[in-house]
């Protein structure tokens, strides 16, 4: 690492439900990364990982999804990704599917890009051997440990350790951190009752906590808790960690107007 | 042929039988207790082991060569058994085996059976094909007394009563024993059970026990229970019958030692099953001296053809998928449909039953991965069930399905950009009779489930890739290392 160039060039994955649906973690994360010195790309050309196609069945209709990602990053030096469920996605299904495609220049393509492959934290910790991004956050924070993040991506107290550094910040443990909220994709949809009632218990445990918001390193569990908190008004709100690890002592916007 | 997975055969889909048990209060609350209870206890027993992850690779090691040679295995253990003084049945499937255990007990001449808890013989139906025959089968396992008598079906593979607690336990002996003064109290229904049972010990002349495993180098079939029922169960009765699936079996005697550390540890998290019972054939004077043993495939070859599924035959039935899982969780066992319940259950009753539930059981779960996290045997669960979910769609969803068109949809959209960002702005403009305040609180179709019971913010007025180029356009873009504040 210490040979390596300081300062990378990050391209940009943002997924498509941040790109289309929360802006704002990817302009925290672009924050951040040049905050920190690096410079940001973001290929227009960008749409999905497949990961709601793979999981759901529909493995066909994700192979040209996947085809196309790796295009897009193939040359890419770094590629960051603020969400751990697309990472594991990437990491666990991709060598597979090319497997089954009986192309040999996908499967080396898909090979050599994987180790470039990271999710924020991991860039952070892992890859920048950071632990204190500087960042300012004066919010009572419980961080929400996202089932891919855990069982896929093993990030471990990757996050938390993250976290931890933030000035201002009052974390407090989230009481059964490895329970799954209920999201799980379509699951949310398809078995919407199972998933109100995991959703109940996620949202007792946030609440106990009595933080003010609700952090992660995955925007679409966050949907989901922050969703039903907002349902009952419970005066919870939402961020992704890049949010929380964006702001500086030396801007308000993530104090007074985030 | 013939499949049976317990009574699944008129099971509702797993969303329906979910919605009355999501209601009953105090089953919810039985179960986040028990699997609360299990769940520590094996989470203090699997941290004193220094090997545990080791033990796991052992494990799935020896399954997955045991069924790469099943074929040599089973016939290697059909004769050691036999040498011993067994005899082995071949069963293809449920009814296969159903009619000859009942024909092997109306051969010995009894009426009445009395059993070691076991899954096998939920799976079949044997208690009501015996009954079809004038046969009486007495459980003699706790919990299954439990739901006998209540006429209930087993909500879990390892604790199946534990939807029940002790008052709920006492109505039922109360009323099935006659004994009006009964407590609640753990000993006095632990006392009428032993009274209740202890006759049934001593009276009928033909046990049925299922097996944890089938050792093939000496024929022995191997036995793990925690209440000795199951040793009376094997020592009084003159004819014994094990009825097992042809995956129970491993390669040798040396193999337990591997398993015996895994299943107490996993199952009820005990460090070793109180009773360890190992039985060789039959011996002059000393237990039953009838000794067979039924071979049940069942659906199981068909899944052993599936190389992305075969994994599945690796469960040792530990049951600790269950109690991790935060979908079983909800419901408990009943809304599988099934005798094999929980993430397990979602995997080997579709394979079972030629994908009948696929639409459904596949579908129960979050992929949160706690399953595989804990199976002692590495089924990686989240992977079955993706493998099963994709074999569900090619096989079974029509092309107009409306989720299949909206996935057809989402594809064309993912795999252009002009089409993703015109999707991006119809959403934005198509939403606004949804939107009240920002938020949408009601939407229309398969995305009404969403705001059932959750808000989804409106789609924002400019997306990340707009911010982007008008950010790039700007001027503003670009990393701040002059600012000295990284």
């Amino acid at each position: 690492m210490h040979s390596e160039p300081s300062f990378l060039r990050v391209s940009l994955f943002i997924t498509c439900y941040n790109d289309t649906l929360f802006p704002a973690t990817g302009q925290a994360v672009v924050r951040l990364l040049e905050r920190l010195g690096h410079s940001v790309d973001f290929d227009p050309e960008q749409t999905c990982c497949g990961q709601m196609h793979y999981n759901t069945g529909y493995q066909q209709e994700a192979m040209p999804v996947m085809r196309r990602f790796v295009e897009i990053y193939r040359d890419a030096e770094v590629v960051c990704i603020p969400s751990s469920s697309c990472v594991a996605m990437i990491r666990d299904h991709y060598p597979k599917m090319a497997a089954e495609q009986a192309d040999p220049g996908l499967a080396h393509a898909v090979e050599e890009l994987l180790p470039r492959v990271y999710e924020l934290t991991e860039l952070l910790v892992h890859r920048f051997g950071l632990e204190d991004v500087g960042a300012y956050y004066p919010h009572r924070v419980t961080y929400h440990a996202s089932c891919h993040s855990q069982r896929s991506l093993h990030l471990g107290d990757v996050p938390l350790r993250l976290l931890r550094n933030v000035r201002g910040i009052d974390l407090v443990d989230l009481p059964n951190i490895d329970r799954c909220c209920g999201f799980g994709g379509t699951f949310a949809i398809k078995m919407g009752d199972l998933s109100a009632a995991m959703l109940a218990d996620k949202m007792k445990d946030v609440e106990n906590t009595g933080a003010e918001v609700v952090t992660a390193v995955d925007t679409s569990c966050l949907m989901h808790i922050f969703g039903g908190l907002h349902r009952q008004r419970a005066g919870v709100r939402m961020a992704h960690i890049a949010e929380v690890l964006a702001p500086t002592e030396k801007d308000t916007e993530g104090v007074v107007f985030a | 042929m013939s499949i049976r997975v317990g009574e699944s055969a008129s099971a509702p889909s797993f969303q329906k039988a979910a919605l009355p048990l999501l209601e009953d209060a105090q089953l919810r609350r039985n179960i986040r207790h028990a699997t609360d209870v299990i769940q520590r206890k094996r989470g203090l027993v699997v941290a004193e082991t220094t090997d545990w992850q080791e033990l796991r690779s052992a494990a799935s090691a020896i399954k997955a060569h045991t069924l790469r040679y099943l074929d040599h295995y089973l016939v290697q253990f059909e004769k050691a058994c036999t040498a011993a003084g067994g005899q082995v049945h071949w069963a293809a499937d449920a009814d296969d085996a159903n009619r000859i255990i009942t024909g092997l007990v109306q051969q010995y001449g009894g009426d009445e059976v009395i059993k070691i808890k076991t899954m096998t013989s939920e799976e079949i139906g044997l208690n009501e094909a015996l009954e079809r025959a004038g046969i009486r089968a007495h459980e003699t396992d706790l919990a299954e007394v439990i739901i006998q008598l209540g006429g209930d079906t087993s909500s879990h593979i390892v604790v199946p009563a534990l939807h029940k607690n002790r008052s709920q336990v006492r109505e039922i002996f109360r009323e099935r024993m006659n004994l009006p003064d009964l407590s609640d109290k753990p000993e006095d229904l632990t006392a009428a059970a032993r009274h209740y049972l202890r006759e049934k010990f001593l009276k009928v002349k033909v046990g049925v026990c299922g097996a944890n495993f089938l050792v093939a180098d000496t024929g022995g079939v191997c036995i793990v229970e925690s209440e000795g029922n199951g040793r009376m169960c094997l020592t009084l009765p003159d004819v014994l019958i094990s009825v097992a699936g042809i995956e129970k079996v491993i390669p040798t005697f040396q193999d337990l030692e591997v398993f015996l550390q895994l299943l107490p540890r996993s199952a009820t998290g005990e460090r070793m099953n109180p009773y360890n019972s190992l039985w060789t054939g039959v011996h002059a004077g000393d237990g039953p001296q009838h000794f067979h043993v039924v071979l049940l495939d069942n659906g199981r070859t068909r899944v052993l053809a599936d190389p992305e599924a075969r994994q599945t035959l690796h469960c040792i039935r530990c049951g600790a998928c269950l109690n991790t899982c935060p979908v079983y969780r909800q419901t408990g066992g009943h809304a599988y449909g099934s005798s094999y319940s929980g993430p397990i259950g979602a995997i080997v009753t579709p394979q079972l039953l030629d994908m009948r539930y696929g639409q459904s059981l596949p579908y129960a779960s979050s992929l949160c991965g706690a399953c595989y996290e804990v199976c002692p045997v590495k089924i990686n669960i989240p992977e079955v069930l993706i493998h099963l979910r994709g074999r569900v769609v090619r096989e079974q969803k029509s092309a107009l399905d409306p989720e299949a068109l909206a996935m057809k949809a989402a594809a064309a959209i993912f795999t252009s950009r002009t089409r993703f960002e015109a999707a991006q702005r119809l959403g934005r403009i198509g939403q606004w009779p949804l939107v009240s305040h920002g938020w949408m609180r009601n939407l229309p179709g398969m995305l009404g489930n969403w705001t059932r019971v959750r808000d989804l913010r409106a789609l924002p007025r400019q997306t990340f890739r707009e911010w982007w180029k008008r950010r790039a356009k700007s001027g503003s873009s670009g990393p701040k290392r002059k600012n000295g504040d990284a």
